[in-house]
C-alpha cells in the first residue's frame, strides 16, 4: 500500500521540508514559530499543508499510511489550518447573506475578464497545457474533497449531496467517473495522467484552491463553508466550461479534452439547481445559523479563484510559464 | 410506445417549475423536438430549457442567467 501514492514533491522551505523529512522518518517537524513566521498564502506553507491534506486521500509513495493520524502532524496541520482560516476569513468576507453573496455568481458577466474568456479568446495550446497541469491537482481528484461533508449533513441536504456526487462519479459507470474523464483531456494535451504527477510544478496560487477544499471538507464545523464553496463551483462551473470547451475546440487539443468540458456544461446546469435549492436550502432549514459560514463559502471560493486567475494571466501576458517546471513538449497525438 | 397502467409507476412525478430558470424533473427522459427527433438523458435529475436561450437545447445550459 505505502509504494502506491504519488512521490513526494521537493520542499519549498522550512515548513514543507520538516513535513517531508517528518513523512520519510528522517528528520524534525517544522516548529510552531516557523508556521507563525510563514508567509500565509506563500509556496512553503501551502506545500506543506498540502502534503498534510494529502495523508487523507492517497497519501505518497514510501509513506506508511497510519501517518494520517500522526498526531504530532496533526498539531502542525492544525497550527497552519488556524493561519490559513484566519487568513480566508479576513480576505474574503464580503457578504452578510447567503443570498446576497449567490446573486453576484448568477449574473453572467458580458465582458468577462478570467481566465476561461482568455483562453476561449486568445490562450495557446501551451496555456491550455498549463491549464490543465494546474488544475489536475483537484481534477484527478475531482469531487473526492466534497464527499468529507456527506455524514455531516441530513435528510434533503445530504440525499442532494450525494445524488450529486454520484452523478460526479460517473453515477456507478467507471469509464464516466469526471477524474477519469480529466485524465483522458490530459492524455489528449499529451500531459502525464498519473495521480499528483504535476504537484511539483503547482503554483501555491494552484495548492491554495485545493487546500480550502480539504480544510472546508475535513472539519464538521466548516460544513456550511463547504456546502457554499460547492455551489459556487457548481454555479459558474456551467458558463466556465462552455468557454474552456470553445477553448479545446479552438487550439485542436483533442476529442476527450472538449468531451470534459462538454460534460461539465450540462451537468452542472442540473447540479447548480439541485444545490441552490437542496443542498444549501436543505442544510440552512435545519441549520439556519451556518447561513453566515455558507456565505464565507462562497466569498472564500471566489476570492481564492481570483488570486489563482490573476497569476495565470500574469504570467502568461507576460509571455511566462506559470508553472513552477516547464511541461515537457507535447507530443504529437493522433486525434 | 410503451404506455399501459402497468408500465407507469403509481406515484406522479414531480416536475419543479421556476419563474427562471429551467424546468426541473427527475430524470432518465426522453423529449421529443418540434421535428420528432427523440432526444435522451439519465441524469437524476434532468434541467429542461425554457428561456430557449440554451445552446444545448432542450437541455439547460444557464443561458437564462441575466447579463450585466
Amino acid at each position: 500500500m505505502e509504494h502506491e501514492g504519488p512521490r513526494l514533491p521537493a520542499p519549498r522551505g522550512p515548513l514543507s521540508r520538516g513535513v517531508d523529512a517528518h513523512l520519510r522518518g528522517a528528520g524534525r517537524l517544522p516548529r510552531l514559530e516557523d508556521v507563525a513566521r510563514a508567509e500565509v498564502y506563500g509556496e512553503d506553507l501551502q506545500l506543506a499543508l498540502y502534503l498534510c491534506y494529502e495523508l487523507h486521500y492517497r497519501g505518497f509513495e514510501g509513506v506508511p499510511a497510519e501517518r494520517e493520524w500522526d498526531p504530532g502532524l496533526l498539531r502542525v496541520r492544525a497550527a497552519m489550518e488556524q493561519r490559513f482560516l484566519s487568513a480566508l476569513r479576513t480576505d474574503a468576507h464580503v457578504h452578510d447573506s447567503v443570498d446576497e453573496a449567490l446573486a453576484g455568481l448568477l449574473v453572467e458577466p458580458v465582458e468577462g475578464t478570467g481566465v476561461s474568456h482568455f483562453l476561449r479568446d486568445e490562450g495557446e495550446l501551451w496555456q491550455v497545457r498549463e491549464y490543465a497541469a494546474q488544475r489536475s491537482l483537484y481534477h484527478l481528484k475531482e469531487a473526492d474533497p466534497h464527499a468529507w461533508v456527506l455524514p455531516r449533513l441530513w435528510g434533503r441536504a445530504k440525499a442532494a449531496m450525494a445524488a450529486v456526487e454520484f452523478d460526479e462519479w460517473g453515477g456507478g459507470r467507471a469509464d464516466r467517473v469526471h477524474a477519469s474523464l480529466f485524465a483522458d483531456l490530459m492524455t489528449d494535451l499529451g500531459l502525464d495522467p498519473t495521480y499528483g504527477r504535476y504537484l511539483d510544478a503547482a503554483s501555491a496560487e494552484a495548492l491554495v484552491t485545493v487546500n480550502m477544499m480539504s480544510l472546508f471538507g475535513l472539519h464538521r464545523a466548516l460544513r456550511g463553508a463547504l456546502v457554499g464553496h460547492f455551489a459556487t463551483v457548481e454555479i459558474t462551473s456551467s458558463p466556465g466550461s462552455r468557454r474552456l470547451a470553445e477553448a479545446m475546440r479552438r487550439t485542436g487539443a483533442g476529442p476527450a479534452a472538449e468531451h470534459f468540458y462538454d460534460e461539465h456544461v450540462e451537468a452542472d446546469a442540473v447540479h447548480e439547481q439541485v444545490v441552490r435549492h437542496d443542498v444549501i436550502g436543505g442544510l440552512l432549514e435545519r441549520e439556519p445559523h451556518l447561513a453566515p459560514d455558507v456565505a464565507f463559502g462562497i466569498d472564500a471560493t471566489e476570492f481564492v479563484e481570483e488570486r489563482f486567475g490573476t497569476r495565470l494571466l500574469a504570467d502568461w501576458r507576460a509571455s511566462r510559464s506559470s508553472l513552477r517546471a516547464p511541461l515537457a513538449p507535447e507530443a504529437a497525438h493522433t486525434s | 410506445m410503451p404506455n399501459s397502467p402497468s408500465d407507469r409507476s403509481a406515484a406522479p412525478r414531480r416536475v419543479t417549475v421556476q419563474r427562471k430558470g429551467p424546468l426541473l424533473m427527475e430524470g432518465p427522459v426522453e423529449v421529443e423536438l418540434e421535428d420528432g427527433s427523440v432526444v435522451t438523458s439519465d441524469r437524476f435529475r434532468v434541467a429542461l430549457c425554457t428561456c430557449r436561450r440554451s445552446r444545448r437545447y432542450p437541455w439547460c445550459d444557464t443561458s437564462h442567467r441575466d447579463r450585466a
